[in-house]
């Protein structure tokens, strides 16, 4: 089987500009829904409590805001969480001197007035410095991650592709995290995994079509620099599609079948490699093109006699 | 003709035989099972140490499905859970106390592979269930102590060496001595000096100024922490839970893991415990024996128990208490395993005049533990203090000491025990808990089940694909990825890692970008063949002229994982460790393999017409 059986010769590179334009509104979109919405960080990034129930029987989520309320919780978040069994209830950090142990068992016979057979499946209780330092950390890990990446890419091909490959990798985790500032899904530490997975696989699929244009530049000597960028995306295009539906298919059985604690990760990787493949084609190569990288970048050096200054 | 060298594919095959073995123990899965240790420190020895508990279970018609004796401990696996508790609980009730029984999981990998040493990938807390806690150390608390400490320690000085000051007061970051007659300040720094020769003293007219530098506040820092860690880590060794772990996080933070433990309030109490120390003397003339029969010791003394049991009358004053202890490590004294102590002045001052008047004479060493614990008083619940005192050790003072000292007579083993008995004893620095995350069993196994589903079904739709798009060569590929996931399993077997959920989708993110290698080298080998090129060619090319691809692709990759290990905590730790590790196998087999495979079938004909790509 084969879906393209003849190289393509789709003009990419022409329609750069116009893509220019929708990353730049895909960007300043993100932004925007982060700042409106702002991203439904989990108790790893803000510090809090949170405790997921199993109830006998379908959980009453009123009654259980009710008993909550009562007990002495007014800021207390009750939803559903996979079935209509589970209940995850969210609170904010605790006060200094309160103790996590006295609050979760103040939760749990909370839980049981509403229902008598209510088990508690998981309580996590994080101190809100915690957070603070987490949020810290995963912003300093894609700093890096992103710098070491550009080191790389500088290093093996040019700097004007280095810098394109970052641009495109640095759009990729603002789609992904629109999305989730739209959706309003929970940020949680294995998203934020996710997303640095994304920059990588970002990387790797920008670094598959800079690989095939320094093939090609020494072949097409004569060839605008535009068209050999295009030759190559075109080259790479069924590789790259057939790639990204197999990780896809992965990647969605993730997000269908492993569960409520998968799911984020799941939507981010799902997300992620939509962008990448946008991104690696339009973004990465147009930036290196725009840069003015020609035949001189990638040729390998002349060796240049030495020059004889002397009279 | 087109074959891969020969000794390149018998390394594949070699390390693929060797990964299977690696892998094969996690085939088996794994059963409820209790772990037995005993709480006098003693370890069971020989495949006989089962037997009594076997015979014991056995009259209840309780039978496990295995036994066996592992690192001086004796595991017994369960059909299920309710045997298992059933079992624990028939154990406990036949000998209260004697035993630190643990609920745990174990291996059902027959008993041949667990004798050749191969073991299954731990489970992680969100896979098996069990509390992680994170504990903060006050360590700038640890500092002032030091510094009130040392505050106490010069007023003394300067009295002994009868210089009068004016004041001495302690503030941010150091003490100010101030003394009265100024010719005298050589003659106070040297006083001081003497205290603690680590601090640094600064001279300005009547004014001394002791500090800490940076390198003395962090070593302090650190010692606070190491005590903690000690005390902790005694703690949970004491709970008999298999595979707990107390590691030290960041600066100033310890990490508990506990994996299995279900009951949290019992643990946090356990581990929240108290503990100091006293140096008495011994008191030779009372009999201890009749004194524990009577229920009343002699006059000006205190009846102890030592840790064998054994009753002993101590004198009732206290030379020298926890908070005097400024450190103790295990080391050797001419060649005999020792005890070194070190105390501060106070404390050293005492320990003089004690051991001149009592030269020859024995002295022990108390250890004391407190915890609060939860009692029904009439349907109440009220937390009583409880507080457990027991001799840990007994030594004759063989001459006259101060602030720094030995003790000898142990065994290694024993040396190392009471060091860290007196570093958990003596005064840490406070600790409260920042984090603390509690996983039940049922959700664990959830988990396990929706995480194995999704790697099933995802890894069957992906060789589904590859077989209907590149027919044999797909088929080549989903053998390569099978390769990659039996070796990246026996590479987390092997390096002793912890399976997590992030861990497990690891895995799935691995094998879908796995797939990737395998096909640039197709789409490479069909371009090849557009090109009019033999199939012989076609597939010497595709390799070639995929590899760079496929290096700076991956190795890119393997930056981000590197660095998510290197900022990652818990089970983004874990995430990264499969991420990368499975890089590094997806190289080896994507190219090792489906470089041998293809020239195992293709390689050996001399021409080929078709190549099913």
């Amino acid at each position: 089987m084969e879906i393209l059986h003849k190289v393509p010769r789709i003009r990419f590179m022409a329609q750069r500009k116009i893509c220019y334009v929708i990353s730049a509104v895909i960007v300043i979109g993100s932004l925007a829904a982060e700042a409106v919405n702002g991203l439904n960080l989990a108790v790893d990034f803000t510090g809090g409590v949170v405790i997921e129930a199993s109830y006998s029987g379908t959980a009453d989520l009123d009654r259980t805001r009710a008993a909550l309320h009562s007990a002495g919780y007014a800021d207390v978040q009750v939803q559903n969480f996979g079935s209509s069994k589970d209940v995850l209830v969210r609170l904010p950090p605790l006060a200094a001197g309160e103790s996590a142990n006295a609050v979760t068992q103040k939760i749990e016979t909370a839980l049981r007035t509403v229902d008598p057979g209510a088990q508690l499946r998981r309580t996590e209780v994080v101190g809100p410095q915690v957070g603070k330092e987490l949020v810290v950390k995963g912003l300093t890990a894609m700093a890096i991650t992103v710098l070491l990446i550009l080191v790389y890419i500088a290093f093996r091909f040019r700097w004007k592709f280095g810098v394109g490959a970052v641009l495109a990798t640095l759009h990729d985790p603002f789609v992904v995290i629109g999305v989730f500032a739209i959706s309003g899904m929970t940020f949680d530490l294995t998203v934020l995994a996710a997303v640095l997975a994304v920059i990588g696989y970002s990387i790797n699929e920008t670094v598959v079509v800079f690989d095939r244009v320094r093939e090609l530049f020494p072949q097409m000597r004569k060839a605008t620099p535009l068209e050999v960028f295009d030759r190559a995306i075109n080259e790479t295009l069924s590789r790259t599609l057939i790639t990204k539906f197999a990780t896809l298919i992965v990647v969605v059985a993730l997000y269908a079948f492993g569960g409520e604690a998968l799911r984020g990760f799941g939507l981010a990787l799902i997300v992620g490699i939509l962008a990448v493949t946008y991104s690696s084609m339009y973004v990465a190569s147009g930036v290196a093109l725009d840069l003015g990288s020609a035949h001189r970048d990638l040729m390998p050096s002349e060796r240049r006699a030495p020059v004889d200054d002397l009279p | 003709m087109n074959r891969y060298p020969l000794w390149k594919s018998l390394l594949f095959a070699g390390v693929m035989l060797l990964a299977l073995a690696l892998a094969l123990p996690n085939v088996f899965g794994s059963a409820p099972a209790l772990q037995l240790s005993r709480k006098d420190g003693e370890l069971f020895k020989g495949v006989g140490a089962a037997q009594p508990f076997l015979d014991q279970l056995a009259r209840e018609q309780v039978t496990p499905d295995a036994s066996f004796v592992e690192a001086g401990r004796v595991v017994m696996r369960f059909a299920d859970v309710p045997t298992q508790l059933k079992a624990r609980d028939l154990i406990e009730a036949s000998a209260p106390g004697a035993y630190a029984i643990a609920t745990t999981f174990a291996s059902r990998a027959p008993a041949w592979v667990r004798a050749i040493g191969l073991k299954p990938m731990s489970l992680g807390l969100d896979l098996r269930g069990g509390i992680y806690l994170v504990y903060e150390v006050d360590v700038d608390g640890a500092v002032k102590q030091t510094l009130q400490r040392l505050e106490r320690d010069y007023r003394l000085a300067l009295r002994e060496k009868k210089i009068q000051y004016e004041s001495v007061e302690g503030g941010a970051g150091g003490i100010a001595v101030t003394i009265k007659d100024p010719t005298k300040l050589e003659a106070a720094k040297s006083a001081l000096a003497a205290v603690d020769p680590d601090v640094t003293l600064a001279a300005s007219e009547a004014t001394l100024r002791a500090t800490l530098s940076e390198a003395q506040v962090k070593k302090r820092q650190d010692f606070a922490i190491q005590q903690n860690i000690t005390a902790l880590g005694n703690r949970v060794n004491a709970l008999g839970v298999s595979e707990a772990s107390v590691q030290r996080q960041g600066a100033n933070r310890i990490a508990v893991q506990l994996p299995g433990v279900q009951d949290a309030s019992e643990v946090i109490r356990l581990l929240g415990k108290t503990a100091t120390l006293e140096f008495r003397l011994v008191d030779q003339t009372g009999n201890a024996l009749e004194a524990q029969q009577t229920g009343r010791p002699p006059l000006g003394t205190k009846l102890y128990k030592e840790r064998n049991g054994r009753p002993v009358l101590l004198k009732r004053e206290v030379i020298v208490s926890g908070e005097q202890l400024t450190d103790a490590t295990s080391t050797f004294q001419q060649g005999e395993p020792a005890v070194s102590i070190r105390l501060d002045a106070r404390g050293g001052e005492e320990m003089l005049r004690t051991t001149r008047e009592n030269l020859g004479k024995p002295m022990a060493v108390v250890f004391i533990e407190r915890e609060r614990q939860l009692r029904d008083q009439g349907g109440q619940k009220v937390a009583i203090d409880v507080t457990k005192e027991e001799v840990i050790n007994t030594a004759t003072i063989r001459g006259v000491f101060s602030n720094q000292f030995q003790i000898t007579g142990l065994t290694g083993r024993e040396g190392q025990e009471l060091a860290k008995l007196l570093r958990a004893g003596a005064l840490a620095a406070p600790v409260f808990i920042v984090e603390q995350r509690l996983i039940g069993p049922s959700l664990g196994q959830d988990n396990i089940d929706k995480g194995m589903r999704a790697l099933l079904i995802g890894s069957a739709l992906l060789f589904a694909f590859m077989m209907a798009y590149y027919s044999a060569f797909g088929l080549v590929a989903n053998f390569v990825l099978i390769c990659n996931v039996v070796l990246l399993t026996a590479c987390l077997s092997l390096f002793g890692a912890a399976l997590t959920l992030p861990g497990i989708a690891g895995i799935m993110l691995t094998v879908g970008m796995a797939v990737d290698a395998n096909i640039l080298i197709y789409e490479r080998i069909r371009e090849e063949l557009r090109l009019g090129n033999t199939p012989h060619a076609a597939i010497k090319a595709g390799f070639e002229k995929a590899l760079s691809a496929i290096a700076d692709a991956n190795f890119t990759t393997l930056i981000a994982g590197v660095v998510l290990f290197l900022f990652g905590t818990g089970p983004i730790k874990g995430f990264a460790v499969v991420l990368s590790v499975g890089i590094l196998t997806t190289l080896f087999t994507a190219l090792m393999g489906t470089r041998t495979v293809i020239g195992l079938f293709w390689g050996q004909r001399a021409s080929i017409k078709h190549l099913p790509v």
